[in-house]
């Protein structure tokens, strides 16, 4: 960095005005390309306090459909945030294109320029590159998309009634983690293509289930009877998938609303798998780039005093023995693991080049951008936790076996364990391991049309007593029994929930 | 480049409609709440918003997730005293220290979820389904005074009400219309005259015919006045109905030893809840604390509540003393009239004919409305049967039975909820 040219230090306000914010954001975006963040075109909204609330309370979505859920929400943020349990983030980012960042009004002009590197260069870069987004989500369509749903929504409100939507949409948050299909690539999506294929798909899909719950049979074909007494033919993973195409009595208008809930959980899946990742990149690059411009002498010292400290709080982490223990930081260790590969890059030592060899002493940007985007938070982990890493966050594992009554320290920052460790903090973001294995087993397609789910246990670990609750919900959406069943260690299925409930009086409302 | 947009200006509240949704979904529990908060409030502070806390199980959302028990080894960073190997005792469920760090998302939550709601929306789900008995009879034949205020000028009326200024302004306008033309007149004669006596040799016949003309005039002009009668203005004033919004409450309640705190306590939360219900519909509202033994006496709050008496009772006495109070300090033309009562059920016998007696032809053709409620876990007395036959020909008493703290809000709902029309 030349620091030759000297230029005019930016104002380090306390307070903020639009041209100041412009004259950084100019400074940010320069920087952020010496860097190579390729970015969506930013935009950036100033809102007020109350305004950030609304924001928080439709987890993360500038436009959503009206439901109580969203309301409880809001009323939590609200208590929150007046008793002062809980600070409002500083910045919410919306994965979209231009991509949406959020800067709250009573923030310094400092905290202004971190949000800006940290969510409009940070965040944005890491929706536009990395993988999981690349495949999952279409940032382009994705406010068009919120649109159509919020209006989709308020329609069938006004035809079919209130309560009768917000039954549907009950039963289909309850499964919304179970609407992504994982293996697949979701077909691209814009609101007047959804338009017409909506009116189509409404059609036709309901064609299909007429055809699939057709009575009057075709023709007697014994053969034909023999090979088809499986349905689905194999287990279903996508159960709002499964339910929008196949439940026998919903209304077209209830199946698209599925497909809206189901669209919205794909929409957050791949955040769910890059927390680590994301924030720490984000976190790294706010660092960074506040950093550079200091060094170019941009920025005041009191500028710097003041970002140092929020960044200190931001990757803070307790231990486990602290009173403000509640898992691991997120930030702390994504943006202590990128720092930590560029020092490998940068630095390495024997140990590292022991470990990494591939990328100990390699170019660290292009090493960053790499890990960056062919990663989630699972694979990133087992691939860059590096012994260094363990050692200064003192890692240790803790196996804990019910039929045991005591737990045991499995692995600790020693030699012994730095793979262990590794190991199981990455499989402690493994999606797959985070939420029960649950999926369509049968449908009894010429009996009584019951539906039975199959959840298959890791580690005897038993599913929460909830799920006779979502069984209802599910009940409600298939029309007819359902029953979930648990693999036992034997190997055979119990089952675990029914809808209605096996020992009650039938509440058929069939 | 980016764009900054600044949405400060936009609309608030994007979230009430979810809030209000909420609301409505939980609105069984919101007012069980609400009426927890009553019993547990005092007079003073009953009249602002309310927390309501509802048990977080109702209002969990359901998902499939992982319960407790099973397998699992998990990471925490901040290693400080174990080595590989090493045994711990389990902590307990829920505790913090070694952190079970999945205690969030299997545990359950069983805090309430506590939330603020403000003092309308309190005051709200209070009254909700609630109406002012007899509100039809309220109707017609409302209470009225009278206000006087300014209702513009008029052309007569007192001299105390005189406008000057308007009544000076006619005088004026009066003035010049009578004397202008004159005044023109008058100054063309002097014009004339004044060129005649310029000139020599002009005829002095002319000149003094000139000079009577001008006299003439002048007079003329003097003769206008000042002020007529015609020119009077005055302030007028009109006076308008306006519905009274006073009321008095008698609180008529039996202190013999019969009662114990408990049971005053209960009676008080009742005269509470019908003071704020009150209070809501007439703005000037005036309470009367009658107690009772076997004699009656107009007490302030605090002995009303909170002193102890020892006796028989006879409750006929706290009835004559409400009437005679009533009579002298508020007639029904111009007051409101509810009285509530409360008692134990406990009477001399022979009372309670008397009783029925006085509400029945004193007190019930004047007050608006008639409560008794009986607090007591016994069979009910002579008077609770002389009341219930009262109730069966009159509408605007009503009996009611507590047995306990929870019944009151429930029973004051039953006694004052919205009359078919």
């Amino acid at each position: 960095m030349s620091s030759k040219k000297k230029r005019a230090v930016l104002n380090d306000g306390p307070d903020w005005t639009f041209e100041l914010l412009e004259s950084y954001l100019v400074e940010i975006e320069r920087v952020a390309e010496h860097y190579r963040l390729d970015t969506y075109k930013n935009q950036i909204e100033v809102i007020t306090a109350e305004q950030m609330m609304d924001a928080y309370a439709g987890i993360g979505m500038p436009i959503g459909y009206t439901h109580w859920s969203f309301g409880k929400k809001f009323i939590e943020t609200e208590q929150g945030y007046k008793r002062g349990q809980m600070g409002l983030a500083y910045e919410i980012v919306i994965n979209s294109d231009p991509c949406i960042a959020y800067l709250m009004e009573e923030n310094t002009i400092t905290m202004q320029a971190l949000v800006m590197a940290h969510a409009s260069f940070g965040h944005n870069s890491f929706f536009k590159s990395n993988y999981l987004f690349k495949t999952w989500t279409d940032a382009s369509s994705i406010i068009d998309y919120l649109v159509f749903a919020k209006n989709y929504v308020r329609e069938c409100e006004e035809r079919y009634g209130e309560e009768q939507v917000e039954l549907i949409l009950d039963s289909c948050h309850a499964l919304m983690n179970y609407g992504v299909d994982r293996y697949k690539r979701p077909s691209e999506i814009s609101l007047k293509e959804e338009k017409v294929r909506q009116k189509e798909r409404e059609a036709y899909l309901q064609s299909q289930v007429n055809d699939l719950w057709r009575t009057i049979p075709l023709a007697p074909d014994p053969q034909k009877q023999q090979a088809a007494p499986c349905f689905p033919e194999e287990p279903q993973e996508n159960i709002l998938y499964f339910i929008e195409k196949n439940a026998p009595l919903l209304e077209p208008w209830q199946r698209e609303i599925v497909r809206i809930v189901r669209k919205m959980g794909q929409y957050f899946y791949p955040q769910r798998q890059t927390q680590v990742m994301n924030e720490g990149w984000a976190t790294f690059w706010h660092y960074t780039i506040l950093n550079h411009l200091y060094d170019e002498g941009l920025v005041s010292d009191r500028f710097m005093i003041e970002f140092l400290k929020n960044h200190t709080n931001v990757i803070a982490q307790p231990s486990y023995n602290s009173p403000y223990y509640s898992g691991i930081n997120p930030y702390a260790l994504g943006f202590n693991m990128f720092v930590d590969i560029r020092r490998i890059c940068e630095a390495p030592t024997e140990e590292d080049k022991r470990w990494f060899p591939d990328i100990a002493g390699s170019n660290w940007l292009d090493t960053l951008h790499f890990a960056m985007e062919n990663f989630k938070d699972e694979s990133f982990i087992s691939q860059y936790l590096s012994p260094n890493m363990i050692r200064q966050f003192k890692f240790f594992s803790i196996l804990d076996d019910d039929k045991k009554n005591y737990l045991s320290i499995s692995a600790i920052h020693d030699d012994l364990g730095y793979q262990e460790i590794r190991q199981t903090l990455s499989q402690q973001y493994n999606l797959s391991n985070l939420e029960p294995n649950i999926q369509v087993q049968s449908v009894a397609i010429s009996g009584d049309r019951s539906l039975t789910l199959r959840y298959i246990p890791i580690n005897r670990i038993p599913l929460d007593k909830s799920s006779q609750e979502v069984v209802k919900h599910l009940h409600r959406l298939w029309g007819f029994n359902v029953s979930l069943e648990e693999i036992n260690e034997q190997g055979e299925p119990i089952v675990i929930a029914s809808c209605p409930e096996k020992v009650s009086e039938s509440e058929q409302t069939a | 480049m980016a764009n900054f947009i600044d949405r400060r200006l936009n609309t608030k509240g994007k979230s009430t409609v979810n809030r209000q949704r909420f609301i409505n979904r939980y609105k069984q529990q919101i007012k069980k709440a609400v009426s927890d908060a009553v019993t547990r409030r005092s007079v003073t502070d009953i009249d602002k918003g309310e927390k309501i806390s509802i048990p977080t199980r109702d209002i969990s959302e359901p998902t499939f997730h992982q319960g407790q028990g099973g397998m699992r080894e998990r990471v925490h960073p901040g290693n400080d005293q174990f080595s590989r190997g090493d045994k711990v005792e389990r902590p307990p469920q829920g505790g913090q220290g070694s952190g079970q760090g999945d205690a969030s998302d299997s545990g359950e939550g069983q805090d309430d979820f506590v939330f603020q709601i403000s003092k309308d929306e309190y005051l709200e789900l209070l009254f909700e389904d609630l109406e002012l008995p007899n509100l039809q009879r309220n109707r017609l034949n409302k209470l009225v005074e009278y206000q006087t205020y300014r209702a513009g000028f008029t052309n007569d009326g007192v001299p105390a009400n005189i406008n000057i200024i308007r009544s000076l302004r006619s005088s004026l306008a009066r003035r010049i219309a009578m004397s202008s033309s004159k005044k023109a007149l008058l100054a063309e004669l002097k014009a004339e005259l004044e060129t005649l006596e310029q000139t020599p040799g002009s005829e002095a016949e002319k000149i003094i015919a000139l000079k009577e003309q001008i006299a003439e005039l002048e007079a003329k002009i003097a003769k206008v006045p000042f002020i007529d009668t015609f020119d009077l203005r005055y302030n007028n004033f009109a006076k308008r109905e306006v519905p009274s919004s006073q009321a008095v409450m008698f609180c008529l309640m039996d202190v013999s030893g019969s009662m114990d705190q408990a049971t005053k306590d209960m009676a008080k939360r009742f005269y509470i809840l019908l003071y704020l219900f009150l209070t809501r519909t007439y703005k000037n509202l005036e309470v009367v604390y009658i107690r009772h033994h076997t004699q009656a006496k107009e007490v302030d709050e605090h002995e009303f509540f909170y002193s102890q008496e020892t006796g028989g009772t006879i409750v006929s006495s706290a009835l004559k003393l409400m009437h005679e109070i009533q009579r002298e300090r508020y007639p029904e033309s111009e007051w409101n009239i509810y009285a509530a009562q409360a008692s134990d059920g406990d009477n001399w016998a022979d009372d309670s004919p008397t009783c029925r007696q006085l509400l029945e032809h004193k007190l019930l053709p004047v007050v608006r409305y008639f409560s008794y409620i009986e607090i007591t876990n016994r069979a009910h007395q002579t008077l609770w049967r002389e009341y219930e036959g009262l109730q069966k020909t009159h509408d605007n008493i009503a009996v009611q039975h507590i047995k306990q703290a929870e019944d009151i809000y429930p029973v004051f709902r039953e006694l004052f909820k919205k009359q078919a029309v």
